[in-house]
């Protein structure tokens, strides 16, 4: 059986979604194929969540206008979807002449590419904006923000799927092939086949294969790895507003410095490191030394106990490290190659960009296909952007009383009720890995990093969803939990 | 506090909270000292704590003479809190408590708030995880800390693993070598960063000796490889300053790493009313009523100080129950600290770190490092106090050490230090 779309998006990161998300809005048969069990799993999962302003990118760039329009699009994408951002700016401070000449020329860049607010500030209005912060001068974004960038991913695709879109989870495309009556035929890894009048290349760390598939040949992606640690949320509330340094020439990123998480953590990193294999989200005892001393220069009162987790992230590179720097996003309708929308080497400011990538693509696919609005189309996802515990006590105590699994905290660190495990459990793309868990109800994020939680996650869905030592996978078939039972017979437990 | 006044308030006299054995004797003192209004909270559906997944024997030696397994120690307990008629709410957590003792808790149906005259924290301690000791490497599953993976053995009959490595040699770590093997698993090996064990000595010889299991001292992992399930570890020695030497690095292939690489004391409720904490414990300031810097709020057990036996932590927040119902019963009367106490050469810690004088007491305190046939001695400005000889002193062990009210008499700062 051949499963036919009108649009197949190859990619389920924030980008794929974000355009499945758009074509939702036309009454379009639309999928995406996502090789991974859930959503956002890649790189959109693996980043600093921080939307950028615009102003490091130059005029006229695919980037810059992307980036500028996506910032503006982010308030009320976030509000509809029940997302969380901050809009806390940035400071990106200079320490000599040189950099100083280098605020000024980023500042009226900025003001070119359309960003807005930008202010040079000198040391005591840098003061006041971040305590603590030292340095000559710096250019001071109030557009800079933070988000949750698997919140967005998922938001995105639970509204995409509520207004009609397929979401194919656990489908690696291995083959692509153009059909002679126009239009694409694609299988995947598990045999399973689909067609499609437009093919929405947003496979990320993958895009150059996919590419090749469909015999386009002169892209290529080098995976450039940047680690990070998370930091106990002690010590919330200390940065207020993002810190960066004046970005170096050729560099292929931004620097190591602090991030507040929407959630009330610190990152430190992001560092950078070309690497041959594209899924290598290791950690290296190198880098993770460099950061700790990086992070302890940056704030002395980091304890040693704060560091609760590290993880990499890996960039979607155009250039190999030989060139270094950055290569403008290819946002591109294939001329030669009809009905094939590439999305490529969308690095950052890629979660920044998407839903403007979103919207240019919409405009692409209109070449193709007519446009019909979906009747139906409701931009409002349910539910709500805050953490059962950080709703008042007044509407806790009546949701507790109207629902007593509000009630029962089974994450202790992060305070998660039963009843968001079970919402997050029960998610409508139907994501069934521990990490799909984790990133839907925050269990398992905090100091303790599911020591106390994931044992009470287990239970709950051995008792109440059926679920058997076999079903438990951490993020793929191949990471399963369990090896079976101590003892013969029960599954399930008497307590 | 959006909201709080809203939601009327309950008044208690004595409010415990944590189920484990520390809570549990905790409420047993305080009713039996005379308070008739206690109130133990446990977060779990069942009182007993970290005992109930403790299914190997050993415990109550020094209280029972007997070798009970951790649900009978807990059982002994729970059958007399009973039968004093303390109230207990199960499946209740706290959320939130203020230095004027206010609770917010949260259970199945109600979110309740409690004022209390004297509360007494039992929490208990976490484990230390992967990420806080920055092991390198990928992230793959079968990777889990000693008692998380006992919970699933011992209490949710599941197997998470066949082949098993194991990083620290603390003594989860060690039962779980026993269990794992009993169960069927090869477990391949101890590894331990230190130059000595972590665990206690009896451990050492039941969990691994007697069945060849392997404890390699001065080494770690420094690479977990895997990348969907765990694949093996990479380990190596380390030199004085615990950094790993490069070329003594080798590969062992498992599918299980657990970690019993220490524990922390659960102290977020305590920071955040405000209680003063010993940096070297990670658990309150006490004085020697178990008082915290904070009037009325007591601390006992594993969130105080990390314990090595159970026994140790039933007398200890027998007392610290007794001295909270005697503070709620008084009309909330302090006692003033007249004696400083600080652990000197060879100590790590010592607590109460604060005296009355005016009553006799037992110090608690662990020493640096491993030594044979040494004296315990507490000095007052340069003059003995108490001393306390002994064959062995082992970091992994506790050792308490008794001080008569007389001796205390003319003291102002206390120091203890091995001699």
């Amino acid at each position: 059986m051949v499963r036919m779309y009108d649009v197949l998006v190859v990619g389920g990161g924030v980008v794929g979604c974000s355009v499945a998300r758009e074509l939702s809005r036309f009454s379009l048969r639309t999928a995406v194929l996502e090789k991974e069990l859930d959503v956002g799993l890649g790189t959109s999962c693996r980043n600093s969540g921080v939307l950028h302003a615009g102003f490091n990118y130059a005029p006229g760039s695919t980037r810059a206008l992307l980036d500028v329009q996506g910032n503006r699009m982010m308030d009320d994408l976030c509000r509809d979807l029940k997302v969380k951002i901050k809009r806390i700016g940035k400071l990106t401070v200079a320490f000599d002449d040189e950099e100083v000449a280098e605020l000024h020329r980023l500042k009226e860049q900025g003001e070119v590419n359309g960003v807005p607010g930008l202010e040079l500030v000198g040391h005591d209005r840098m003061q006041t904006i971040q305590h603590g912060v030292e340095g000559v001068l710096a250019l001071y974004s109030p557009s800079s923000s933070i988000i949750s960038p698997y919140g967005l991913t998922i938001g995105l695709a639970e509204n995409a799927l509520a207004n009609g879109a397929h979401f194919h989870l656990g489908q690696r495309v291995t083959s692509i092939a153009s059909q002679e009556r126009g239009g694409w035929a694609v299988t995947t890894a598990s045999g399973d086949r689909f067609s499609a009048a437009v093919l929405v290349n947003a496979a990320g760390l993958f895009a150059a294969d996919v590419c090749r598939m469909a015999g386009i040949t002169e892209h290529e992606i080098y995976p450039c790895r940047g680690e990070y640690y998370v930091l106990d949320r002690r010590l919330d509330g200390i940065v207020k507003t993002l810190v960066y340094p004046v970005p170096k020439k050729n560099s292929p990123g931004l620097g190591i410095h602090l991030t507040p998480t929407v959630d009330g953590n610190l990152l430190v990193g992001p560092s950078a490191e070309y690497l041959d294999d594209p899924e290598d989200c290791a950690c290296s005892r190198d880098v993770m030394k460099d950061l700790r001393r990086e992070a302890h220069h940056l704030m002395p009162e980091i304890h040693v106990t704060d560091y609760i987790r590290s993880f990499s992230g890996i960039r979607a590179k155009q250039t190999p490290p030989s060139v270094g720097g950055n290569k403008d996003f290819v946002v591109e309708d294939r001329k030669d190659v009809k009905g094939f929308i590439n999305l490529l080497g969308i690095e950052s400011p890629g979660l920044t960009s998407a839903p403007a990538i979103a919207a240019m693509v919409r405009a692409m696919v209109e070449h193709h296909l007519p446009l019909a609005p979906n009747p139906t189309f409701n931009p409002v996802r349910p539910g709500s952007a805050l953490l059962f515990s950080d709703r008042p006590a007044e509407e806790r105590a009546d949701l507790i009383a109207q629902n007593p699994d509000y009630g029962e905290i089974i994450c202790r660190c992060e305070k998660i009720t039963k009843q968001e495990i079970i919402d997050a459990v029960r998610n409508p793309l139907g994501a069934r890995t521990m990490v799909s868990i984790k990133y839907r109800a925050r269990a398992s994020m905090g100091r303790c990093q599911g020591g106390f939680c994931i044992p009470r996650i287990v239970r709950i869905l051995r008792n109440e969803f059926g679920w058997s030592t076999a079903d438990f996978l951490k993020r793929s078939t191949s990471s399963p939990l369990f090896v079976g039972t101590v003892r013969p017979g029960g599954e399930g437990t008497e307590r | 506090m959006n909201g709080r006044e809203r939601i009327p308030a309950e008044h208690r006299s004595v409010v415990v909270v944590g189920g484990g054995p520390a809570g549990l004797a905790a409420a047993i003192a305080a009713k039996e000292h005379g308070c008739d209004d206690v109130l133990l909270v446990e977060r779990d559906h069942i009182l007993g704590g970290i005992l109930n997944q403790c299914i190997h024997d050993g415990f109550g030696l020094h209280t029972f003479k007997e070798a009970l397994s951790g649900p009978e120690y807990a059982d002994r307990f729970i059958r007399k809190l009973r039968g004093l008629h303390i109230e207990t709410a199960e499946g209740t957590i706290v959320l939130s408590l203020s230095p004027d003792r206010v609770l917010e808790v949260s259970t199945r149906g109600a979110l309740r708030r409690i004022e209390a005259d004297a509360v007494v924290l039992a929490m208990g301690c976490r484990e230390r995880t992967r990420g806080a000791i920055s092991i390198p490497g990928r992230r793959p599953s079968g990777v889990y800390t000693a008692g998380a993976a006992q919970n699933f053995m011992n209490l949710e009959n599941i197997m998470v693993g066949r082949n098993v490595a194991i990083l620290g040699s603390g003594d989860i770590g060690l039962i779980m070598a026993r269990r794992m093997t009993l169960e069927g698993a090869r477990v391949e090996a101890v590894f331990e960063i230190l130059p000595y064990s972590s665990g206690l000595p009896r451990n050492i010889q039941q969990c691994l000796n007697d069945y060849n299991i392997p404890l390699f001292l001065n080494t770690t992992v420094t690479e977990i490889l895997g990348a969907g399930r765990l694949e093996g570890i990479k380990v190596a020695q380390v030199g004085s300053d615990r950094a790993p030497i490069c070329d003594t690095e080798r590969f062992v292939p498992c599918d299980t790493l657990l970690l019993s690489v220490g524990l922390i004391p659960e102290n977020e409720l305590t920071r955040e009313a405000g209680v003063a904490i010993d940096p070297v414990t990670s658990g309150a300031v006490v004085d020697d009523r178990f008082m915290t810097s904070v009037p009325g709020i007591f601390s006992c057990g594993n969130v105080l100080h990390v314990h090595d036996l159970v026994d140790w932590v039933s007398v200890e927040a027998a007392q610290a129950g007794a001295f909270a119902a005697e503070y709620a019963g008084s009309g909330r009367r302090t006692a003033e600290r007249t004696i400083s106490v600080v652990p000197g050469a060879g100590v790590r810690y010592t607590l109460p770190q604060a005296l009355s004088g005016d009553q006799a007491c037992t110090l608690s305190l662990r020493v640096q490092e491993p030594w044979r046939d040494r004296s315990v001695v507490v000095t007052d400005n340069g003059r003995e106090v108490a001393r306390k000889r002994m064959m062995r002193l082992h970091p992994a062990e506790m050792i308490r050490l008794d001080i008569a009210v007389e001796a205390l008499s003319g003291c102002s700062s206390l120091e203890v230090s091995v001699g």
